[in-house]
């Protein structure tokens, strides 16, 4: 693996600035897939709140993630504020890049975070905020999508700044991973019902699921296969000699996984079809780093060239040190003080 | 002034941070307010204060979530609208960011959850440390977005190479010159505008008394009386280190200065200037009333002090001066009218009559948005003052701009503007009524008996409800009925 990484390094670089990007690579990336799952789950009940056949089925559906959305969407600062701190470059290209996107996810996620607090002080206007908190989760999921595509398919960039187009980012490759995000997000989101819920709520997730779990078992074939047709050299990384035998089990592990998910919904696991989605999605995000890497703004600038200098790398990183192992603490704390099923017969007014 | 895209981002960065720094502003002296209740509960066991405790952390709840949904907002627009900018500071200002986000952001999100989900998951003294971390991690926020702003008003402890500015010394850029001034005067600012909204909304309470019962009087009552006691002490305390402020923008910043003071040529004597109407094309001032030399004594603490002027830099290196001006005073003028209020509740409270003094409580309800004003105000002055730069001497605001199109800036700023009018009317509908509600009576008050009596009995089990014993199996939310 060594070597590999050495390639991609420019030439002659050694100490903190080979490695310090590094290191920043790999915490981003686990600070991003921390937010894809955590709020991918939260995201996905937004999606499918309003096909709940009840009221106090979306009250429980709500109550399930109201204690721990805000905790979700922290990491989504981060992935932000971590970008401007490490990788200032990418920050500054990626953001004009994808100023509608962007735009439209955030505006979504205003309208669905305080769907949180006003869905329950509301008697009249409550439904107003059910259709808020669902399109408000649809649309920035879908969004973040849209990026996600627009983010493989690369930019045009001029000299350090961002030089293309309002519209760059949008094409059929884009829109389609917008929709394979809002299939996938909604597969976290049903089979967390599954786990926090009990009675015909419980048996409704898990249909939920299974269809959620086909069209992500779906997109993620077609955006996998259509990749190579992108035309940007990443097949070779997949299918040249020895990558091929290493990466192999890649795809193999991914489709026993939706296996396993499909049986324990079938069956009668209840925590089992969230973990095992968890790890689906992980799969398709060791796919995603593998094929980027090390690019950071692809296809013309590394980790190492949207780098952020080595004194501010190790000092974000020393702080980083100190402080996470202590967050990832009194975050699991949080959870752990929520766990369990939601109780059947919650009641807006006691909401807190 | 032209509609271009430079001028459409400066709006918009505006009118959203302007929309945000509402809710911290309110949440940051909430968040102690609710700290200061739980103890007073956790420590007498009087379940007054439990009941407060419920009824404000409602509202703070509301706030709260309206800031963190703008709040995500601005961490986006450094780099959407500001790309360059984003470039020049990223390798300072990102890690200060970062801080904040790994020190407070998940801080507070983390405690939120048991703050406001957790009564009957945790014990009261786990409930009391959830909200005291959130109150905590509110304060650390400030410190490091604080420590940024200040930052890039008095740049210290870095190098600029190729146009990038690197850090050289961490500490200097943290507490950078104005930073402690700035940090000080702006969490006073935050108290100040909860002691006011709390005191002017349990005025209206008491006010509409004849329409509720009068169990629910006594918690507005006690919310007025802890707020004014806070307002009466903070006030004054936030009037000297406004002046501290102001010595140090003299010292860093002394074209901003000129400005507030409406001050065209550097001069001794300088009058304090009550009012003026200052023309930046003309350079003076028109309908000027003033106090002769004052304006150098509370500058330079000696009468003839010299002050500079806005003359002393070129025009394309002054703020526009009109709005500086009018925002200075605004802000002054709220800080001495909070005085004044603090003064007077003193008085009726010494008299006994500031429960029952209508024309105080209608004066104390009037002044419920006070502090915002004031906040708002301080934060024009500071950063309007700072214009043209956006880092001080370093970075024009103009050269500070991302590569993208008027068309988007435009569509993006409508978006906003319409977003949030839709999400601000809600929210305001939403606090009313809970307003209306008012804290939610003590049941063993409901239950009967002398109710003035029974409030300062201590209860046998603190939060238990009747129905609590069905509903508390672990693994399943119990909902108490409110
Ligand atoms: C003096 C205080 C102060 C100031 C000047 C700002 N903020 Fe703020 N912000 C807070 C004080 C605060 C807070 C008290 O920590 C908030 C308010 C309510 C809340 O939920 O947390 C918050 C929330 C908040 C959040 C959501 C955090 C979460 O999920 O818990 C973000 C991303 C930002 N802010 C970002 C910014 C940016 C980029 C700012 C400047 C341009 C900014 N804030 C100015
Ligand atoms: C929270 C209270 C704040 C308020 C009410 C506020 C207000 C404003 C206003 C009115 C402007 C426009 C000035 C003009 O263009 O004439 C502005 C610009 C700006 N502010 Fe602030 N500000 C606040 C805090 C901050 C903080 C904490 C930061 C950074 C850490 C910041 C960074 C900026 C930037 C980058 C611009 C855009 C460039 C510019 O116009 O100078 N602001 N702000
Ligand atoms: C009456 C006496 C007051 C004086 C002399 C005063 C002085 C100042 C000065 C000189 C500044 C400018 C800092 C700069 O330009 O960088 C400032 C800013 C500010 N003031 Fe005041 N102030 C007073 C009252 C208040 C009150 C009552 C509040 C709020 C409740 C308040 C809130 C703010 C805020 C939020 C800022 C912007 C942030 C900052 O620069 O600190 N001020 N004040």
């Amino acid at each position: 693996m060594m070597d590999i990484l050495t390639l991609f390094a420019p030439e002659g670089l050694t100490g903190p600035g080979l490695w310090l990007p590094l290191v920043w690579a790999a915490l981003l990336a686990v600070a991003v897939a921390m937010y894809v799952v955590a709020d991918g789950f939260d995201l996905g009940v937004g999606i499918l709140f309003t096909a709940a056949r009840s009221e106090t089925w979306r009250d429980r559906m709500m109550l399930s993630v109201a204690p721990i959305w805000d905790g979700n969407e922290t990491w989504l600062i981060l992935g932000g504020g971590g970008l401007l701190a490490v990788f200032y470059l990418a920050y500054a290209i990626l953001l004009p890049a994808l100023y509608i996107p962007l735009l439209v996810m955030l505006i979504a996620l205003v309208f669905r975070g305080v769907a949180f607090e006003f869905r329950f002080k509301a008697d009249a206007s409550k439904r107003v905020w059910d259709y808020a908190f669902h399109y408000g989760s649809l649309l920035a999921t879908f969004s973040q999508g849209v990026v996600l595509g627009a983010f493989v398919q690369g930019f045009e960039v001029d000299g350090t700044q961002f030089g293309g187009g309002t519209f760059d980012w949008l094409s059929l490759f884009s829109l389609t991973t917008g929709l394979g995000l809002v299939a996938g997000y909604g597969l976290l989101g049903a089979t967390w019902c599954v786990m926090k819920t009990t009675g015909d709520l419980e048996l409704w997730a898990r249909r939920k699921a299974e269809h959620f779990l086909i069209a992500t078992i779906v997109m993620m074939a077609v955006v996998s296969l259509w990749v190579p047709f992108l035309g940007l050299d990443i097949e070779r990384r997949w299918f040249s000699y020895p990558n091929v035998v290493v990466l192999a089990p890649v795809p193999i592990l991914t489709g026993l996984t939706a296996f396993a998910i499909w049986r324990s919904l079938r069956g009668s696991g209840q925590r089992a079809p969230f973990f095992l989605s968890i790890t689906l999605f992980l799969f398709g995000f060791l796919g995603l780093a593998v094929s980027l890497f090390p690019f950071l703004i692809p296809p013309s600038m590394t980790i190492w060239q949207a780098a952020s200098a080595p004194e501010s790398q190790a000092f974000a990183l020393i702080g980083y040190a100190v402080v996470m192992p202590l967050t990832f603490v009194y975050t699991a704390y949080a959870y752990w003080v929520f766990r369990g099923k939601v109780a059947e017969d919650v009641q807006s007014s006691g909401y807190h | 002034m032209e509609l271009d895209v430079l001028m459409l981002s400066r709006i918009q960065f505006a009118f959203t941070i302007s929309f945000h720094i509402i809710f911290p502003a309110f949440t940051i002296g909430l968040a102690s307010f609710l700290v200061a209740l739980e103890f007073n509960w956790l420590r007498t066991g009087n379940e007054l204060y439990r009941s407060l405790f419920r009824f404000w952390v409602k509202i703070f709840a509301v706030s709260f979530g309206l800031g963190v949904v703008s709040g995500i907002v601005m961490s986006f627009q450094f780099g959407t609208n500001w790309s360059r900018y984003a470039e020049f500071v990223g390798n300072i200002l990102g890690p200060i960011i970062q801080y904040e986000v790994i020190t407070a952001f998940f801080l507070e999100a983390g405690f939120l959850g048991i703050m406001l989900f957790g009564w009957d998951r945790v014990g009261n003294r786990l409930h009391f440390f959830a909200t005291c971390m959130v109150a905590f991690g509110t304060l650390v926020s400030a410190f490091w977005i604080l420590s940024a702003n200040s930052w890039m008003q008095t740049p210290a402890g870095f190098r600029v190479e190729n146009g990038i500015a690197l850090p050289v010394d961490w500490l200097q850029i943290i507490f950078n010159p104005s930073f402690p001034y700035r940090y000080a005067h702006m969490v006073m600012g935050c108290y100040l505008t909860t002691a006011f909204a709390v005191a002017g909304m349990s005025a209206w309470m008491i006010l509409r008394a004849r329409e509720m019962p009068a169990e629910k009087v006594v918690g507005a009552r006690r919310s007025l009386s802890m707020a004014l006691w806070f307002a009466a002490i903070c006030a004054p305390i936030q009037i000297v280190l406004g002046d501290l402020h102001g010595l140090g923008v003299l010292a860093e910043q002394p074209t901003k200065l000129a400005a507030m003071e409406g001050n065209w040529e550097r001069q001794a004597n300088m009058p304090l200037r009550l009012f003026a109407i200052p023309d930046e094309a003309a350079e003076t001032n028109h309908y000027e009333i003033g106090i002769p030399n004052l304006g150098s004594w509370v500058l330079t603490h000696a009468y003839d002090g010299v002050v500079p002027g806005l003359k002393d830099v070129p025009r394309d290196e002054r703020p526009p001066v009109l709005p500086v001006f009018f925002a200075f005073r605004v802000m002054v003028g709220i800080g001495f009218l909070m005085l004044g209020l603090g003064a007077w509740s003193l008085i009726l409270r010494w008299k006994g009559t500031l429960f029952t003094n209508r024309a105080f409580l209608t004066a104390t309800m009037l002044m419920t948005p006070s502090g915002f004003g004031a906040v708002l105000a301080g934060w024009f002055t500071a950063e309007i003052g700072r214009q043209p730069w956006v880092v001080y001497g370093q970075l024009r605001t103009a050269d500070a701009l991302s590569p993208v199109s008027g068309g988007a800036v435009a569509f993006s700023l409508v978006s906003f503007i319409l977003a949030y009018a839709v999400v601000f009317g809600f929210g305001s509908y939403y606090l009313t009524k809970l307003l209306r509600k008012g804290p939610e009576p003590i049941e063993e008050a409901l239950r009967g008996g002398d109710f003035e009596d029974r409030l300062d009995r201590k209860p046998k089990r603190p939060l238990s409800y009747p129905d609590e014993s069905l509903e508390g199996r672990p693994g399943h939310r119990s909902h108490p009925a409110e």
